[in-house]
């Protein structure tokens, strides 16, 4: 167990540094990065100042590794157009985008899971084709549009949410729902089909023939073994929808780390684009770890690595 | 390494029937169709601004125009001339993108499955480090920093969209590897070359077609949202998403200017996805786990 745990971890941060030199070379995509600072109106004697202010003067790998080191320990420099530390940004930024995360995913589970069951346990009526159907649905709508129909309805018409912002709770709401709507279909779909493949083992034949009730063996044996895949999928999912909520964070206004990165992308605050695809990559990272774990918990089989 | 989660993803079975399946292909067929020759059929140009007729509203409406069946935009031009302009837009980065990923991802992934060891792990560390980057942000950066443009959202979005192919090829290509008609081209002195490419490709062939149709679906949505974002296709072309955008600040007074190209948006994929998963029904790649 602690072996397996050990070489994801090894994994885990050889993923990340590999990340970190794309999240470098994307900023370096643009050719020279101290003509986009000084602006157009800029100098040649502008440039060559921003260029030494920044240190860009170095050559590439001594920026490199600068770069490197001083995120290990959290240190990612200055941003460009906020005048604070990158890291204090994304430390006032992230819970917000955690928060929308959390509620997304709940919300998420809490409708995709009973939608699974009950489609599993009838399969093949009406009502699993209903929840396939939905689930299709769910795949096609665009979030961004999905998330302006919301504000239309439920902002103005009935009134009943903030259209955008970040001030309380329910401006969290309507993002979460969008949010929860992009995971929907995967994990109804997973729910569905582990409750099948669970419902047709040679278990739940022995549970039956022992005269066990109906709800005993869906929810005591079928639902346990079927929820090892979810639970694994749900954190990956996490990962996925903490990455995605950019989309979401920049339509509601939502001030949270997605919206950081839209922002430092239209002003070229390159520290912050690089530092804000770092943080959502390690969570990742740190998201599926996790999610082996858990599965090694949960299934014996897995643990040997 | 284990293999990466998303194996079961990517095996995600529905059954929707043929039904759905003819739907899609119907779906599919008429805004294909109409992309090719659309805009020949419609008299209105998609980039001709008519400032006197702002934001018309579309036939089902009152105060509609005859000349426009779905109204116009903020800048006059007619709605129906735009959206039939941006299925094109919407088709051509849709088919664009899956053959670039489709490219890289294939490759990747049959050499990873067919050599395993080695070569393998670089391939599994190669899916584990591209899930872990936040595709919407890095397209949006990539895109940002580099100026918008058609082609460079295609490259963009084909560089960042290969790991389900990579991942289903690997998984397809370790089980057919194994089987006998791959051993007797081995004895009939085959090339490995030969192999990969006469035995195992046709073989994995259907297993494939219906990831390019997922991913399909997925670079179309994916260009809406960065287009919507301002970092995508650059006005004045239609694209969906862009139309969204555009029409985002009149949607409180005027909501059928985001309503349209949502629903076009929403109907393509949603067709796209029906074929796909028409396709995995009929060519039985349901087994794949």
């Amino acid at each position: 167990m602690l072996r397996l745990i050990l070489r994801r971890l090894a994994v885990g941060l050889l993923v990340a540094l590999t990340v970190m030199t794309l999240a470098f070379m994307l900023t370096r995509l643009s050719g020279d990065l101290a003509i986009s600072i000084a602006g157009p109106s800029a100098t040649q004697a502008d440039v060559e100042i921003v260029r030494k202010a920044y240190g860009l003067d170095r050559p590439l790998y001594v920026q490199f590794f600068a770069w490197v080191g001083r995120a290990m320990v959290g240190d990612f420099g200055q941003s460009y157009f906020f005048k604070d530390s990158v890291a204090n940004l994304i430390a006032k930024r992230l819970p917000i985008t955690l928060t929308l995360g959390l509620v997304g995913l709940s919300l998420a589970l809490i409708i995709s899971i009973p939608l699974g069951i009950l489609a599993a346990v009838r399969e093949n009526t009406w009502i699993d084709r209903a929840v396939t159907m939905f689930t299709m649905v769910g795949q096609a709508v665009p979030s961004f549009w999905l998330a302006l129909i919301l504000m239309i309805v439920l902002g103005l018409h009935l009134g009943i949410l903030p259209i955008s912002g970040t001030g309380t709770w329910q401006h969290f709401v309507m993002p979460g729902i969008v949010l929860a709507f992009t995971a929907i279909p995967a994990l109804t779909r997973l729910t569905r089909s582990g409750m099948i493949e669970a419902m047709a083992s040679d278990y739940i034949r022995t549970a039956r023939a022992k005269g066990l009730s109906r709800a005993r063996i869906i929810f005591k044996h079928a639902l346990r073994n079927a929820a090892i895949p979810v639970v694994s999928i749900a954190a990956v999912q996490l990962g996925f929808m903490l990455g995605g909520s950019i989309v979401i964070e920049t339509v509601f206004a939502l001030h949270g780390v997605g919206y950081l990165g839209w922002e430092s992308i239209a002003k070229n605050d390159f520290p912050v684009v690089q530092a804000v695809v770092l943080v959502l990559a390690t969570i990742y990272i740190g998201l599926t770890l996790l999610a082996d774990i858990l599965n090694a918990l949960l299934d014996p089989r897995l643990r040997t690595g | 390494m284990s293999a990466p989660l998303v194996v079961v993803q990517a095996a995600q079975t529905t059954r929707v029937g043929k039904t759905g399946f003819a739907v899609g292909i119907v779906i599919v067929g008429v805004i294909a169709v109409a992309a090719l020759i659309g805009n020949a059929l419609v008299p209105a140009d998609p980039f001709v601004q008519d400032l006197g007729n702002r934001l018309k509203p579309p036939f089902w409406m009152e105060g509609t125009q005859p000349e426009h069946p779905l109204g116009t935009d903020q800048l006059g031009r007619d709605y129906l001339a735009r959206l039939i302009y941006g299925a094109r837009i919407s088709l051509l980065i849709g088919i664009m993108t899956v053959i670039t990923s489709g490219v890289i991802g294939i490759t990747i992934g049959v050499l990873g499955g067919f050599f395993g060891g080695r070569v393998d792990d670089v391939v599994l560390f190669a899916i584990t480090t591209r899930l872990s980057i936040p595709v919407v942000l890095v397209a949006l950066a990539v895109v940002g920093l580099m100026g918008s443009g058609l082609g460079l959202v295609v490259a963009t979005l084909g560089l960042l969209l290969w790991d389900r192919f990579a991942v289903v090829a690997r998984a397809t290509t370790m089980q057919v590897r194994t089987l006998d008609y791959v051993s007797a081209a081995w004895c009939a002195g085959a090339s490995t070359r030969h192999i990969l490419m006469k035995e195992i490709l046709p073989n994995i062939a259907s297993h494939l077609a219906v990831v390019a149709t997922l991913e399909m679906a997925l670079a179309i949505l994916l260009e809406a949202a960065l287009s919507f974002l301002g970092l995508g296709v650059p006005p004045p072309l239609p694209s969906w998403g862009l139309m969204i955008a555009e029409g985002k600040d009149y949607m409180f007074f005027s909501p059928w200017v985001i309503f349209i190209p949502g629903v076009a948006l929403f109907t393509l994929v949603l067709g796209i996805n029906l074929v796909g998963d028409g396709l995995r029904n009929l060519l039985g790649t349901e087994r794949l786990r």
